[in-house]
């Protein structure tokens, strides 16, 4: 989804340096390193992934960010950036704070488990909605602790995070997303983008 | 099995001391080098053997007519390209492929040193191979790289010359050789002094070699850079050339057959002394203890970008040795790569044709070398 990496370099400052958690094959580095200048370092849970983060010249430690984060310091960097994937994680709740202690700020995105078709899917025909951007069975899918956008902003006042920004991305469009408009967002928004602070 | 014309030796003036207290000098470092330097001097890799490894890394070593240690990584296109860099590799102090070591003459007493000869530790290996530079007039090495010892030579390497090389790449290795890897070594030794002929290392007065000794520690040194699998899948339980048990001692099973050729092909070219004394170098490497308990502090003034890879079914050095090293580099922020490889093959995949390490290694150089 070339949009969202879009958004999350806009948000990302100059010269900072960012950790990509879940880099997958390492694009938005690549597009943080030219764009921005970014000092940028990648953890991808996936071989064939890391060996083609590898081959574009990208540095990245083969591992699983539930267990190996660990290992960086307080703020170790300015952005931690986190891609649709805190629904796969066995605890978000620990993710989220070992992202906000080794960030001094972190940028989270999920996949809006609220859209109306995922509603309409599990409404009509009353079994686990499957789209196109969660295309796998309740039995197959790594997506474990699926949440809506209103989900996500509920957490940040159970966990005790600061969101600084909240974007809803509607048909390659993106918005902000406020209180008087969660409703709306939350029921058309396919993706949320957060940049959240401790 | 001193000084043959097929060997390039650099003769080190410069006093070196070393860890077990005494110095030397005026000693002999064994090396080889393949590719060229370029005008800029900035594109030579030193490369650190393991064990039981020499300074001829690929083509056809002209000692033993066999392919080079690492054939399979280092040559024209290949992972460490020689078209592109400059490679050099030495003998390690305290070997037996031409390097200052105890099958030398000790110059006082005209005798050869056996196990008079000093302790080398790995410190003392990289403070000898430094003066490559020197001689090559290199300032900065484009990268150091190792598997097994040699990537512990690379730690050390790094924490002694932070400033030697742009890239540094520790494979299947440790920061602290580990209990079980002492008493692997113990073992070995032991095999070898219990050998009659091994004469508390003075073999070379009688003329003799314990050769049963040292073929015992190498073939059970060898099972330990395998793994159980990669043995079940390529031996099994196979008969050697019969088609039923003989119900005696012979090697009946091929997997005996084969540790007792790679026992006898070892001697040849192997002096017991020097497996003495490189597999204590091992032991006593600790780069943790070296720097007070945080390995971390070993590599805090180094620039140099890491590239650390482990294998799935290494045991010797398991991944998470190496991952310990991994951590201790992003406690303090170097930038640190690190891919755990697939294979079936052991502590010795570094060595084999194994793609997928063999494919990581040349993007890592290649995409580094091209940074400026």
């Amino acid at each position: 989804m070339k949009t969202e990496y879009k958004i999350i370099t806009n948000i990302i400052e100059k010269n900072s340096r960012v950790l990509d958690v879940g880099c997958d094959d390492g694009t938005l580095m690549e597009l943080l390193k030219i764009d921005k200048n970014v000092d940028i370092r990648g953890i991808e849970i996936s071989k064939e992934k890391v060996q083609i983060c590898i081959s574009k010249g990208l540095t990245v430690i083969e591992g699983n960010a539930e267990f190996d984060l660990k290992q960086f310091p307080n703020d170790s960097f300015d952005y931690v950036v986190l891609g649709q994937t805190l629904q796969a994680f066995i605890n978000p709740e620990i993710v989220i704070k070992e992202l906000l202690r080794v960030g001094k700020k972190a940028i989270v995105t999920i996949p809006n488990f609220g859209h109306w078709k995922v509603r309409l899917n599990l409404l009509i025909k009353g079994t686990m909605p499957i789209t196109n951007s969660l295309p796998n069975n309740w039995y197959n899918t790594p997506n474990i602790h699926m949440c809506t956008i209103k989900d996500f902003v509920k957490f940040s006042k159970i966990i005790n995070f600061k969101i600084f920004k909240s974007l809803a991305l509607i048909n390659k469009n993106v918005s902000n997303i406020n209180s008087s408009n969660l409703f709306f967002k939350n029921l058309f928004g396919e993706l949320g983008i957060f940049l959240i602070e401790k | 099995m001193n000084i043959r014309e097929n060997i390039k030796t650099l003769i080190i003036e410069k006093p070196l001391k070393l860890d077990c207290g005494q110095t030397i000098n005026d000693f002999p470092l064994a090396y080889e080098t393949y590719g060229s330097l370029n005008e800029n001097k900035d594109n030579a890799i030193l490369v650190f053997h393991a064990l039981t490894g020499d300074q001829f890394v690929t083509g056809i070593n002209p000692i033993t007519k066999k392919d080079g240690w690492w054939s399979y990584a280092v040559g024209p296109n290949k992972s460490i390209d020689t078209n592109k860099y400059f490679v050099i590799c030495a003998n390690v102090i305290g070997g037996c492929m031409g390097s200052f070591g105890p099958s030398h003459e000790n110059p006082k007493t005209k005798k050869i040193y056996g196990t008079d000869f000093p302790v080398i530790t790995i410190n003392d290996m990289v403070n000898a191979q430094i003066n490559l530079l020197d001689f090559f007039g290199i300032n900065k090495l484009f990268a150091v790289i190792g598997g097994s010892m040699g990537g512990m030579q690379v730690l050390q390497f790094i924490s002694n010359f932070p400033d030697k090389a742009k890239t540094a790449i520790p494979i299947a290795c440790t920061s602290s050789h580990s209990a079980q890897n002492i008493a692997f070594n113990e073992l070995g030794r032991q095999a070898i002094a219990a050998d009659h002929n091994w004469l508390d290392g003075k073999y070379n007065l009688n003329n003799t070699v314990p050769d049963k000794g040292l073929a015992v520690a190498r073939m059970a040194a060898h099972i330990t850079y395998l793994s159980k699998k990669g043995l079940q899948e390529k031996f099994g339980r196979k008969l050697q050339e019969r088609d039923d048990l003989k119900f005696g001692f012979d090697a009946d099973f091929q997997i005996e057959s084969y540790l007792r050729y790679q026992g006898s092909v070892f001697v040849d070219r192997f002096d017991a002394n020097s497996y003495l004394y490189i597999t204590r170098a091992m032991d006593y490497f600790d780069l943790v203890k070296q720097y007070n308990g945080n390995l971390s502090n070993a590599f805090k003034n180094t620039k140099a970008k890491f590239f650390i890879i482990s294998f799935t079914s290494d045991w010797l050095y398991p991944t998470q040795e190496n991952k310990d090293i991994v951590i201790a580099l992003n406690a303090i922020g170097v930038n640190v790569g690190f891919v755990e490889i697939e294979s079936d093959k052991g502590h010795d995949s570094f060595l084999l044709d194994v793609p997928d390490f063999l494919k990581a290694l040349k993007n890592f150089l290649d995409k580094s070398y091209n940074e400026k």
